[in-house]
Order: C-alpha cells, then sequence, then structure tokens
C-alpha cells in the first residue's frame, strides 16, 4: 500500500506545469538541432535557429517557451495500491494547475463555457484521463496543449476498405491544410483503431513518446517513416516559410477495432513538444 | 539581411517590400487577438469610439503571458509574447484594412479574400516564427494596457518592440510567402 498526500500531489503538479512550460525536453531540442543540419531552405533554417535560441532563453530566464501555456492535459495511472489521503485525486490535479499556473506566471487561457466563453482566471479544468493498473505508483504526466497546434487535428471514419493507404492519405491531407498554422516542424500523432474517442486518446498519447523513437513493431515503424517521408515532401517547412522539414517525427499507435470500422485520429504538436511525468 | 522598419510604418517603406524579405521592426504596435477583435468590429460596425485609431497603425496578434518576475527578482515588462494564429482574426481584418490598418504580425496563412484586402489597401502582413514567445518578449521594451483589461491575456496592449525580427509574409502585391515557399520545396512525385 502507498499512501500519498494530497498536499504531495498538488505541490508536484504545480512544479510539473513550471518545468513541462519553460523547459523544452531535450528530445525535442535534438530533433531540432537534427532539422537545422538537415534543412536546406534559408528561412526555414532562420526560423530554426530562432526556435533554438528561444529554447534555451525560456529554460534561463524562466520564461514559458510559448506564450500559449495551453490547457493542461493529463494522463493519469494510478496503481490499484494507491491510497490518496486528505482529499480527492481529480481535484489535487486541478489545485496543481490552479497553484502552478499562478505561481509560474503562465497564461489563463481556459473559457467557462464554450458559448459563453468567460475566462475563469486560473487555467482549470484541466482535462484528465486516468486509468487504474496494477502496482502502488502513481503516475501524473501533465502535457499542455497549444490551441495553435490542436485547432488543426482532425478525426475521420474511414472504411476498413480504403486501408493503409487511406490511412496515409487522410494524414496527409491533415498536415497539408494545416500548412503553417500548426507552428511547424510539428510532431504528428496518429491513432487507428479501437472507436471515435480511442483513435483520438491513441493519437494524443502517441505524442507522449521521445521525439523520434520509433513504435517497436517494425511494420508499424515503417508506417511512421513512410508518413514522414510524405509529410516531409509537402514543402511546407519551419515556420510554414517553405522547406524539406515540415515534422519531426511521427508517432503512430493501433487498436484492435469493429470489423466495420478503421477510426483514424490526427493529433498535431508544435515544435514546443511540452510534456513531463511524475511518479509518487 | 534583415531590413529594419520604423513602425508605425510609412507608406513609402512598406511599398518595397516584397513576400520572404527579412525585417527588424521598432517601435509601436497594438495587442489585439480574438476576443479584442470581436470587440473592435462590433465598435467599427456601430460606429462607436475604438481604443485606438487603426488608421497607419499595426496590429500584433498576441496573448501574452503575465509579466512575472526574473530569476535575479525584478519585474518584467511582459511575459513570453509570440504571434497567434492569424487566420482566427480573417473575418474582422477586410473592415480593419478598410479603416486604415496599415500592417499586421502574426503567423500562418490568411484566406484569399484577406490577402486579396491586404493587396487593396496596400498594406502588409507580417510574420513572427510561431513558439518563439521567450525570444520575441526579448524584443519588447514596454508594455501598458490601453482597452479591455477584463480580457486578461486578450486585453488590447501598446507595445514598443526593438528589433523585433520577422518576415514579410503577404506584400502589398498579394504575393504570399505561405504559398510561394512550399511550392518552391514541395516534392510532387508522390
Amino acid at each position: 500500500m502507498n499512501s500519498i498526500h494530497v498536499d504531495a500531489i498538488v505541490q508536484g503538479v504545480a512544479d510539473l506545469c513550471i518545468e513541462a512550460n519553460c523547459c523544452l525536453g531535450d528530445d525535442v531540442v535534438r530533433a531540432l538541432r537534427d532539422a537545422f543540419a538537415k534543412e536546406t531552405s534559408a528561412l526555414g533554417r532562420n526560423a530554426l535557429e530562432q526556435i533554438l535560441e528561444n529554447a534555451d532563453i525560456a529554460r534561463r530566464e524562466g520564461l514559458p517557451i510559448c506564450q500559449d501555456t495551453g490547457l493542461a492535459v493529463f494522463f493519469v495511472e494510478i496503481g490499484q495500491d494507491v491510497v490518496v489521503e486528505g482529499g480527492e485525486l481529480e481535484e489535487a490535479l486541478h489545485e496543481g494547475v490552479r497553484r502552478g499556473y499562478h505561481q509560474g506566471f503562465l497564461r489563463q487561457s481556459v473559457v467557462d463555457d464554450p458559448f459563453l466563453r468567460r475566462n475563469t482566471g486560473d487555467n482549470t479544468p484541466a482535462v484528465i484521463h486516468m486509468t487504474v493498473c496494477g502496482g502502488s505508483a502513481l503516475k501524473i504526466t501533465i502535457a499542455p496543449k497549444g490551441a495553435g497546434s490542436e485547432n488543426m487535428s482532425a478525426l475521420k471514419m474511414l472504411s476498413p476498405s480504403d486501408g493503409i493507404e487511406g490511412v496515409l492519405e487522410f494524414v496527409v491531407e491533415t498536415v497539408n491544410k494545416a500548412g503553417g498554422n500548426p507552428c511547424p516542424p510539428v510532431i504528428i500523432g496518429v491513432g487507428v483503431g479501437g472507436t471515435m474517442e480511442k483513435a483520438c486518446l491513441l493519437a494524443k498519447k502517441a505524442l507522449l513518446r521521445d521525439v523520434g523513437q520509433a513504435h517497436p513493431e517494425p511494420r508499424l515503424a515503417e508506417i511512421e517513416n513512410e508518413l514522414l517521408s510524405r509529410v516531409n515532401r509537402l514543402g511546407i517547412g519551419p515556420a510554414g516559410y517553405g522547406g524539406i522539414v515540415t515534422a519531426l517525427a511521427v508517432h503512430l499507435e493501433v487498436f484492435p477495432t469493429h470489423i466495420a470500422m478503421l477510426p483514424v485520429a490526427v493529433n498535431i504538436n508544435c515544435h514546443a513538444a511540452r510534456h513531463r511525468t511524475l511518479i509518487l | 539581411m534583415s531590413v529594419r522598419m520604423a513602425l508605425p510604418p510609412d507608406p513609402v517603406d512598406l511599398a518595397p517590400l516584397r513576400a520572404g524579405d527579412k525585417v527588424l521592426l521598432n517601435g509601436s504596435v497594438y495587442t489585439a487577438r480574438d476576443a479584442a477583435h470581436q470587440k473592435i468590429a462590433a465598435a467599427l460596425e456601430r460606429g462607436d469610439t475604438l481604443p485606438f485609431d487603426p488608421h497607419g497603425q499595426v496590429i500584433y496578434y498576441t496573448g501574452p503571458t503575465p509579466a512575472g518576475i526574473t530569476p535575479a527578482g525584478s519585474q518584467r515588462i511582459i511575459g513570453s509574447a509570440g504571434p497567434t494564429t492569424s487566420g482566427r482574426m480573417d473575418v474582422y481584418t477586410p473592415a480593419l484594412l478598410q479603416a486604415g490598418l496599415a500592417a499586421m504580425i502574426g503567423k500562418g496563412q490568411r484566406r484569399p479574400e484577406v490577402v486579396e484586402a491586404i493587396r487593396t489597401h496596400q498594406a502588409v502582413y507580417f510574420a513572427a516564427v510561431g513558439g518563439t514567445g521567450a525570444l520575441l518578449a526579448q524584443k519588447i521594451v514596454s508594455a501598458e494596457v490601453v482597452a479591455y483589461p477584463e480580457l486578461g491575456p486578450e486585453a488590447v496592449h501598446r507595445l514598443c518592440i526593438e528589433d523585433f525580427p520577422a518576415v514579410v509574409a503577404v506584400d502589398c502585391h498579394g504575393n504570399d510567402l505561405y504559398e510561394l515557399g512550399r511550392r518552391l520545396f514541395e516534392v510532387r512525385d508522390l
């Protein structure tokens, strides 16, 4: 049995919010440097230089990498031998966001209702995906998600006869339509299978992988490579100014599905791919 | 090489700019994004007073993070302040150009009717690199809220910027870097 007090969760989450928003992951920095070495477009190289300099300044100055510090999205895995004391887990996550976004001078980007659109003033509520697993650990991953790239994401319910080629075409078409809007070079999360909402979750979860880490299954890694190569032939380039690096990586996740279904979700992430994990 | 541009711009300086030119912007701009545009557009339609006269001015599409404190303990001028997606402002832009807006700073492509309005009004659309808000904050030397403080990050600020890096995304002839750039690098043998 692992007893965890909500106070530890609140403070842990607050720190995660700040770290995730101000310190770009080493994997992303590496991928951006590789992109800079590869890119042949002068304006594209210039954009990548600014993106890399920005990451340095953000880390050094404790400033958010991007002013869109996002909606706080959580993936939480709670071991069945965990006991949360002193309050409720979900409320502790919201309170951590409240505290982190306030203390870290992060932007309050959440409105209370999609129609009324009044800023809630504390960046809550967060979007929480919770799963129960075996063991006694509480694993909390935050992935703050900005609107620029989220708005360019898409879902399509394909027919099984559309096959792999249908999936490839839909992903490329989605990135093509997005153009310079989602802050390329992007990372593309693709979820195939399950149901409508399962495909979307798979796509979002795919973005949590270290950038460019291939799927362990070779046949799926091959699809990732094919997608990356097709997307990078679109010419959109860094910042959309034209170039050969439109995406840093494509991450694919799959799940069993229905005999009559082939759902495909594409979740685009900007180059400021932020996520951090805490294990209690 | 980048061309240094004074803001608000002299129309004579805007005219020779071409899509893809690098510029360093110097001077004053007003921030406005979704909610402020909605309010400004409504005021324009009613003939009410605007928070600032757009004639000859520049709008920067941004919603900065709170100013905060530096690691050394001093008050910052502004938080992270990079460009937001301009396309969401497209519905409001032709009316603002009609009212004399000289230029915009944002990121991402514009609708054909906005590109056309930019050409008609001899305006310019500059792009800054999305996701570089920490870098761009270093180029902002003063910031004050001039309207709609109730909108929080979406309030209208007057900013003074110095050597703010941008590129010409749409020039006054309607040339569009987002089209031209990708055409140059597109590989069509899919």
